[in-house]
């Protein structure tokens, strides 16, 4: 992605080399933080950290895939202000330092370029434009995409592509059995194959900012910044911890206590969640004492083998949500909505705490 | 297993490994995967690097294990801890049960043989003899069985090709010499994925998690030009194919469909994984660290060995699979069911003792059913 045009940097500035960007346009970070002409950089670099903060969609100077004149100036000036402020924003969160902050941007900026995206593979008729589009998504992800010729707005990309990022996904509509596949390739559309790849993109832009060098500080950011610390502030949500056990496990210690037979993925899942929320195995092992095929020392040795301390010494964790669900172990009620490890069960998000 | 009926075996065993180690395919880059093998009566031996035919031939020939396996999986070290290997990739694998098939046929060639007495009997829950909870399940496999897992066999080789992509030539098939068959798919773009990738293309052969939308239900307000055409690819065709029946029928089948709501589809695409899913073992193909059944190696459960099936329809695995000689052998055989090997029908045995080819007796003692120690003169 070398050599992007103005367009092109407008729509995706994290593509962008900061430093040589600003020197090919003749500024410094530090007029960027000073320069009393330059407000509106600032104020705009803002406005795009809070929206992001918000989750409210960043309104962007780019309409219809070519700046617009909003702000009264030329189109070049226009992209120039997009970029610039993107750069701002980076400087600010870095010198804030906050994670959730740079994750809420980077997500923002993320769905934010999914659109010009998604715009670029629907021109079909544009060949440039797609192919821009598409090469934007290999070198984000290394997913080859080809249009199928055959249908409008439909593109395909190896099932093994697809696997390894729909996988992330816990709506049931991205399990593979839910698509179109034929011949080893997944047909999607612009909007799908687009939200496929929205956490490289986000993953991208948050490396870029973890990444960036510390820039200098100067008086003109202090007051920026602490608007950050406020927004920052707003967003921190305590958890509490519960005592109470998810009902997977609840089922899990019944069936023990009544004698009857554990299958060995329901074992592996009582094990491996009473390791991970910190009770010992002369804790655990005693749970096991009433299976009929009950032996000491084969309970100790296999939970010792689950936390790892002996064998390869690999600390085994307790299975997702999915996998109990696959091995017929799940029993979830409401109270297990949002969750996707039987873990975070105890740690319940306290709204307006 | 007891001394006598070890000696029996294992001298079977060892000459299997000499007289038939060109049965015995050792798969690609086989320096780079972890072999592993168990004795009879003993533990698992694992975390073996093999780096040549000799070298495997004289672990056999030394060992006699009793099951021997290689790793679907390639590492830098084999040999090493598993997380010193350095993972590489491993094959896709698929373990097709008959067990799993739940076949009608199953409870007439099943018995139990209990763990506390060691009565054999028919197929119940409990040891009728002294009660107990404690037994073990015994099944020798019949024709049928097979024939279903081979029915099986051929609708996963069929989404292999035609939904993903994996050529015939890249899928060996082999009889698991028990109750099923193992398929290896080697050199697929596919060995690069990890357990939870593979879990995905575990549920989309065994057709799980699928929702109504994907076939052309929507939620709401339906209509029926968004169902998917009969003759579509992949799940979408087949599907259809088998919901519609046929193209004349689809209009009256989707208008039954609309009338008895979403929630009713749900359950019906539910209750398809039973038929038109592939019945898989998931656990095996979403292990990416397996040790798996070495090709050509024999089965402790049986005495058969692992054969790779060139022609599955043609394959009989009651013959094509018994390389163990015919010697007369006596043993005292415990077992209610009949069974056929090397297009010979053995038994029903009533505890009793009886003068059988090798190949049956070894069949019998690998199954729990027989004994040589036990017979009185």
């Amino acid at each position: 992605m070398k050599n992007l045009g103005q367009d092109e940097m407008a729509k995706y500035p994290f593509m962008a080399d900061a430093g040589q960007y600003l020197k090919d346009q003749g500024f410094t970070l530090e007029q960027l933080g000073s320069d009393p002409d330059l407000q509106l950089i600032r104020d705009k670099a803002i406005h795009r950290i809070k929206s992001a903060a918000d989750g409210i969609p960043y309104e962007s100077a780019i309409k219809d895939n070519k700046a617009a004149t909003k702000y009264g100036e030329a189109n070049e000036a226009a992209l120039a202000i997009e970029v610039f402020s993107f750069l701002l924003a980076v400087v600010l969160l870095k010198l804030n330092g906050n994670n959730l902050l740079i994750r809420k941007f980077s997500l923002a900026e993320a769905r934010r370029a999914e659109e010009y995206l998604k715009k670029d593979l629907k021109e079909m008729s544009d060949e440039d434009k797609v192919e821009e589009a598409k090469k934007m998504i290999f070198s984000l992800s290394s997913i080859t995409v080809t249009e199928n010729k055959e249908k409008k707005d439909e593109f395909f990309i190896p099932v093994y592509d697809y696997l390894m990022h729909a996988v992330h996904f816990h709506e049931k509509e991205w399990k593979l059995i839910n698509r179109h596949v034929e011949d080893g390739k997944v047909f999607l559309t612009s909007e799908k194959l687009v939200r496929l790849v929205r956490s490289e993109l986000s993953n991208f832009i948050s490396k870029k900012i973890q990444s960036a060098k510390s820039p200098s500080m100067v008086t003109e950011f202090i007051k920026p910044l602490e608007i950050l610390t406020s927004l920052a502030k707003k967003y921190y949500i305590p958890t509490m911890v519960s005592s109470e056990y998810p009902p997977c496990i609840k089922h899990a210690i019944d069936v023990m206590e009544k004698g009857e037979n554990l299958p060995h993925s329901g074992r592996f899942l009582l094990g491996t969640y009473l390791l991970g929320v910190g009770k010992s195995i002369e804790q655990i092992a005693p749970l096991f004492k009433n299976a009929p095929d009950y032996n000491e020392k084969i309970t100790m040795y296999q939970l010792n083998h689950l936390k790892g301390s002996s064998g390869s010494n690999t600390e085994y964790k307790c299975p997702s949500c999915e996998r109990v669900k696959s091995k017929d172990l799940c029993f979830a009620t409401s109270d297990c909505d949002g969750i996707i490890n039987p873990l975070q069960f105890r740690k319940k998000k306290i709204l307006n705490a | 297993m007891l001394k006598q009926d070890l000696q029996l075996v294992d001298t079977a065993f060892k000459k299997y490994y000499f007289e038939h180690f060109d049965l015995i395919s050792i798969p690609n880059r086989a320096s780079e995967r972890e072999f592993g093998y168990q004795k009879f009566n003993g533990g698992m031996n694992r975390h073996i690097s093999i780096k040549s035919n000799e070298e495997l031939r004289l672990m056999l020939i030394t060992n006699i294990p009793s099951d021997v396996y290689c790793s679907n999986a390639y590492y830098s070290f084999p040999n090493l801890p598993m997380s010193e290997k350095d993972w590489k990739g491993a094959d896709l694998i698929f373990d097709i049960d008959a067990k799993d098939l739940h076949l009608d046929c199953r409870q007439d060639h099943t018995c139990i043989k209990c763990i506390s007495c060691n009565e054999v009997s028919a197929l119940q829950s409990t040891c009728p003899s002294c009660k107990s909870v404690k037994i073990e399940i015994k099944s020798l496999t019949c024709k049928n069985c097979i024939n279903g897992a081979k029915e099986e066999v051929s609708k996963l080789k069929k989404i292999l090709d035609d939904d993903l992509g994996i050529k015939n030539e890249k899928i060996q098939v082999y009889f698991s010499g028990n109750e099923g068959f193992h398929v290896h798919v080697t050199d697929s773009p596919y060995q690069l994925l990890g357990s939870r990738e593979r879990n995905e293309l575990v549920d989309y052969i065994m057709f799980r998690g699928a929702i109504p939308e994907t076939f052309g239900m929507k939620k709401s307000q339906p209509t029926k030009s968004s169902f998917v055409e009969i003759d579509a690819k992949g799940w979408g065709g087949r599907v259809s194919k088998h919901i519609f029946g046929s193209k004349l029928k689809r209009s009256k089948v989707i208008t039954e469909i609309i009338s008895n709501g979403y929630s009713v589809f749900q359950q019906r695409l539910d209750s398809l994984k039973e038929t038109i899913g592939v019945k898989i073992d998931p656990n095996v193909t979403i292990d990416i660290h397996r040790i798996f059944r070495l090709p050509g190696s024999l089965n402790s459960k049986s005495g058969m060995s692992k054969v790779f099936c060139e022609n599955i329809d043609k394959f009989n695995a009651f013959r094509d699979s018994c390389f163990i000689d015919d010697e007369n052998t006596t043993v005292l055989a415990n077992c209610p069911n009949q069974f056929t090997l090397k297009d010979k029908k053995f038994g029903p045995y009533k505890n009793e003792k009886v003068t059988i080819p090798k190949y049956a007796a070894i069949y019998l003692i690998c199954k729990g059913l027989a004994n040589t120690t036990l017979i009185q003169n």
